[in-house]
């Protein structure tokens, strides 16, 4: 880990809780974490734990009971509805377990869709979408559907969608979870570089040690707050 | 823009079955919508044209139209000196006295019979309608029983082409000459000499008198001194409004007709159009999270599912309004219930159809899609992300 960088993402004695038949259970107690720039970090723990929670509030897609989360100096936590997403448009990349491209979008309209919330131009947007699907190594596939295109590589066309408008941080909620080991293991090395060669901030929620190898970091969580992993878990992955 | 609208089209595009049978069920919406209108606006076409703005019809005050009019000898000589009748080349005043009576006589095909209307014409008759063009034979001569007939007429009754004899009045008539009105009411009629058919009706007075006017613009004080006259008990009405007139009851019930089919049967298509765009909110909410997750609004997807649903109205309006056009090369007949004759018209395509149909066909898609569409917009994100 690199202690002398930025932290960018700051969460303070965060709760959430979800009603459940009239009840309320708690999901996520009093977390606290921080997250530098350029951090490839993992998200471990049980199914039910929180992770996926976790994530979705540090992303600015879920509204939190208390406590704030501020990302690169905002607290957004105190956004409303319309203004967390233009935020989201703006600093957070996602990338999910099944790629979510959009089907009647080929690869180059998938990865331009972030794009046309901003004010680039048609030329520029064009530049950007090609550098993204280049570091992806699929420029050659922008014409092509998703259905045209195997998991893996709608994976890397999903991660190019990510990175295209050069987000504050990257979110990805098991990105190899439906993937076969070597797709995951491209997608992996792919993550990895973007850590390392243009230093990303990266929050991966996952299941799986050898996803987990890859971050710089691991955080786990246990039925909503974190937790010392155990060693079985840290064996797996170190 | 052109990526949302891309987007919802191809979306369209990719449930090809579906889209084309909800555009289909909205194109017949707005068929049946265009074809009744289409044939209001050519009935009111055909009789609008049928009359000149220059000439003035004379009739029995209260008749209505020339079939339950009288006009008896003395009165028509009244009318036919007033000094604003126009005179032509010949010297003579542009006035024709007319007899119009209504015959039976069978269809080509079904034998089933139908009132036609003979028309007793005068000298000035054809200079007075110059739409009228002789296109075979000529003119029936006065004082002996021949008669042209009109093309409409010879189209679709049986016996009634050139050379041959028709039997009414207890006479036999010569069918002398064919004559094209064009697209005009008169093209349903059947004239010969009004002193000739007269007699044979044992009619004493005639059915109107039809001048020119000098001057158009004078009309409304001729009508003023017509009217006005202790003489006569007479009302004068210009030409075109005479035949509007008769259209105008029929046309608006088309009309009304048209309208109230088109919103009855427009509700199922809405339903339709509803369903397809449910199912379609439904299919893609995984689609939907994401778009919201990648910092798209509501709004953003609120429109983006009713310009899919605005789509789907405007190809089936296209579709309709397409079909509905092929209809302008048929001619339809009916009956005109002010003179209970028959008529042929056409169906007649306006920009005004146009636009209500196309109009019409958007409110469809649009009530169709406004609901599914809110509900695409007001999804939670994160419970929409779990669908995947
Ligand atoms: N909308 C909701 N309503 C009620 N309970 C919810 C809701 N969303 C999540 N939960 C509950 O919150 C807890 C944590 O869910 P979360 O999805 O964060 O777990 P997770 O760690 O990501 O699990 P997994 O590894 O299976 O993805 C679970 O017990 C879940 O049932
Ligand atoms: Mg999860």
């Amino acid at each position: 880990m690199v202690d002398a960088a930025e932290v960018i993402v700051e969460i303070r004695e965060l709760s959430k809780s979800y009603r459940r038949g009239g009840q309320s259970v708690p999901v996520l107690e009093n977390i606290s974490l921080t997250i530098h720039e350029g951090e490839f970090l993992a998200l471990m723990g049980p199914s039910g734990s929180g992770k996926s929670t976790l994530l979705n509030l540090i992303a600015g897609l879920d509204q939190a009971d208390s406590g704030s989360v501020i990302v690169g100096g905002v607290d957004i936590t105190t956004l409303s509805e319309t203004e967390l997403a233009d935020w989201r448009a703006g600093h957070v990349g996602f990338i999910f377990q099944f790629y979510n491209l959009i089907p009647v979008l080929t690869a180059f309209e998938n990865v331009e869709l972030p794009l046309i919330l901003t004010s680039l131009s048609k030329k520029e947007r064009r530049r950007h979408v090609e550098t993204a699907l280049q570091l992806v190594k699929l420029a050659d596939r922008m014409d092509h559907y998703p259905r045209q295109l195997s998991g893996g590589q709608q994976q890397r066309v999903a991660i190019a969608r990510a990175v295209v408008t050069d987000p504050t941080i990257l979110v990805a909620d098991e990105p190899t979870g439906d993937l076969d080991r070597g797709s995951a293991e491209e997608v992996l090395k792919l993550m990895e570089r973007l850590s390392e060669n243009l230093g990303k901030t990266i929050i991966m929620v996952t299941h799986d040690p050898r996803a987990a190898r890859r971050a710089q970091s691991m955080k786990y969580l246990d039925k909503g707050v974190l937790a010392n992993a155990p060693e079985a878990t840290l064996a797996e992955c170190f | 823009m052109r990526l949302l609208v891309a987007y919802s089209f191809r979306n369209l595009l990719t449930r090809r079955l579906t889209t084309f049978l909800t555009a289909a069920g909205m194109a017949l919406v707005v068929f049946s919508f265009a074809s009744i209108v289409m044939l209001a606006e050519g009935l009111q076409r055909t009789l609008v044209q049928t009359g000149s703005a220059d000439n003035v019809v004379v009739i029995r005050k209260g008749a209505g139209t020339e079939v339950q009019s009288g006009i008896d000898r003395y009165q028509a000589a009244v009318v036919e000196s007033d000094p604003e009748v126009a005179f032509g080349n010949d010297g003579r005043r542009l006035a024709a006295r007319e007899l119009v009576v209504l015959i039976n006589i069978p269809r080509k095909g079904t034998n089933s019979p139908a009132n036609l209307i003979i028309r007793g014409i005068s000298k000035s008759s054809l200079v007075l309608r110059p739409q009228v063009k002789i296109v075979a034979g000529r003119a029936p001569k006065p004082g002996l029983t021949e008669v042209m007939v009109g093309q409409s007429v010879v189209k679709r009754f049986a016996n009634t082409g050139l050379g041959s004899k028709m039997n009414f009045a207890q006479r036999s008539w010569d069918v002398v000459g064919i004559f094209d009105a064009g697209n005009t009411g008169f093209s349903s009629e059947i004239w010969g000499d009004v002193d000739q058919l007269m007699q044979a009706f044992r009619r004493s007075v005639y059915s109107s008198v039809v001048f020119k006017l000098r001057d158009a613009s004078e009309f409304p004080r001729v009508k003023e001194r017509l009217e006005n006259d202790p003489r006569l008990t007479l009302e004068a009405k210009r030409e075109t409004t005479y035949y509007l007139d008769q259209s105008a009851a029929l046309a608006k019930f088309l009309r009304i007709l048209g309208m109230s089919l088109t919103v009855v049967f427009s509700i199922g298509a809405i339903v339709g159009a509803m369903i397809t765009m449910y199912a379609a909110v439904a299919n893609r909410t995984a689609e939907i999270g994401t778009l919201r997750a990648l910092g798209f609004k509501r709004s953003n997807i609120l429109t983006a599912f009713l310009l899919e649903s605005l789509i789907l109205g405007f190809l089936g309006g296209m579709a309709g309004l397409c079909f509905a056009s092929f209809l302008q090369f048929f001619t339809v007949s009916t009956t005109n219930f002010q003179t209970f004759s028959e008529l042929a018209f056409g169906f007649a395509l306006s920009p005004e159809i146009v636009y209500k149909a196309m109009g019409f066909s958007l409110i469809m898609g649009f009530a169709g899609g406004i609901l599914p569409a809110l509900r695409a917009s007001r999804m939670n994100i994160i419970e929409a992300l779990r669908e995947a």
